[in-house]
């Protein structure tokens, strides 16, 4: 049991210092002068590479895997929650955003044969 | 009445009830923080112009607090391994340390808050600092939350080693487990809010 504690210990060390040094990463990122989707993308999965070392090392959840029968998928229970969880957290994030990108009834005009010609001065 | 599975694996969960009901309570969380979060993606979407966060925020500032939260983490997970070896006192030790950087993070926003104040940046002054001031707001909620619950696990709440240690053990895992949401919700947020 202690071994293993100390093995546990050894890896938070690890990535408490991985999470320091991506913090410094993303830092010094976001003063290279990117194009504002490109900053973002790369803000974006800096950030999600900590996130997942918090969730999987200090929420132990690399060590979730037991498969236990109220599963149908093969995943634990904890695991299954979350699953669930990030589909629901994906519907909230991309449901406003594609109302966003909706054209769906707005007006604007297509090159139509039948159109009255408009005047060549309007260029 | 004693309450069932509180260290004991739920034959049909796989993991004891402390375990089960915090991961749902962080699963609804997660919608919590997720809803402001595409709040935040769709006003900056609609937005006519939005300020650079480095522009309005004290990058410094920030970046010092990440890296609080993310040494109080460590400490958390080190006060719960603490356990694991047997060893209150050096529970106590990492959990005090927990609690001190949380209000060293809270002292720090303070500041923080009292400058955006100082020089007229309200809630109201712009949609940018309207969803920077709830999205950390309920951050910082969050913070002092776990901050009560740790107090309470440092002091009074830790005389339960002496009769159930298991549980004990279970609880401090509990109490990690949101505080190291906590540290991760402010991950996504120190990015989105200072830094684009």
């Amino acid at each position: 049991m202690s071994d293993d504690v100390q093995h546990h210990i050894q890896n938070y060390k690890k990535v408490g210092m991985t999470l320091g040094v991506l913090t410094v990463v993303t830092v010094g990122v976001s003063y290279i002068d990117f194009a504002v989707p490109l900053a973002i993308t790369v803000a974006l999965i800096i950030a999600a590479t900590k996130a997942s070392l918090v969730a999987s090392f200090f929420m132990h959840l690399i060590e979730e895997k037991k498969v236990v029968p109220i599963s149908k998928w093969g995943f634990g229970t904890i695991l299954a929650t979350l699953a669930v969880t990030a589909l629901f957290f994906l519907v909230v994030i991309f449901i406003p955003i594609f109302g966003h990108a909706d054209r769906v009834g707005e007006y604007f005009t297509l090159p139509n044969a039948n159109a009255p010609v408009v005047a060549a001065d309007q260029h | 009445m004693e309450i069932p599975y509180t260290v004991a694996e739920r034959p049909d969960t796989g993991v004891n009830n402390v375990k089960l009901g915090i991961w749902l309570f962080l699963a609804s969380e997660v919608m919590l923080f997720g809803g402001l979060f595409s709040t935040y993606v769709l006003l900056r979407l609609m937005a006519v112009e939005w300020p650079f966060g480095a522009d309005v925020l004290n990058v410094p500032m920030g970046t010092f607090n990440t890296a609080v939260l993310i040494g109080s983490s460590v400490t958390m997970v080190f006060a719960y391994a603490s356990l694991k070896m047997d060893d209150l006192a050096r529970f106590k030790k990492f959990m005090a340390m927990t609690i001190g950087l949380s209000l060293v993070f809270m002292v720090v926003k303070g500041f923080e808050y009292s400058h955006e104040f100082d020089i007229g940046n309200f809630p109201s002054t712009s949609t940018y600092l309207a969803i920077y001031f709830t999205m950390t707001g309920l951050h910082a909620l969050h913070i002092i939350g776990g901050i009560i619950v740790n107090s309470y696990f440092l002091g009074p709440g830790s005389k339960m080693w002496e009769t159930n240690k298991a549980q004990f053990t279970n609880r401090i895992e509990a109490a990690g487990l949101y505080w190291h949401f906590v540290d991760l919700v402010w991950i996504f947020l120190f990015p989105i809010l200072y830094l684009l």
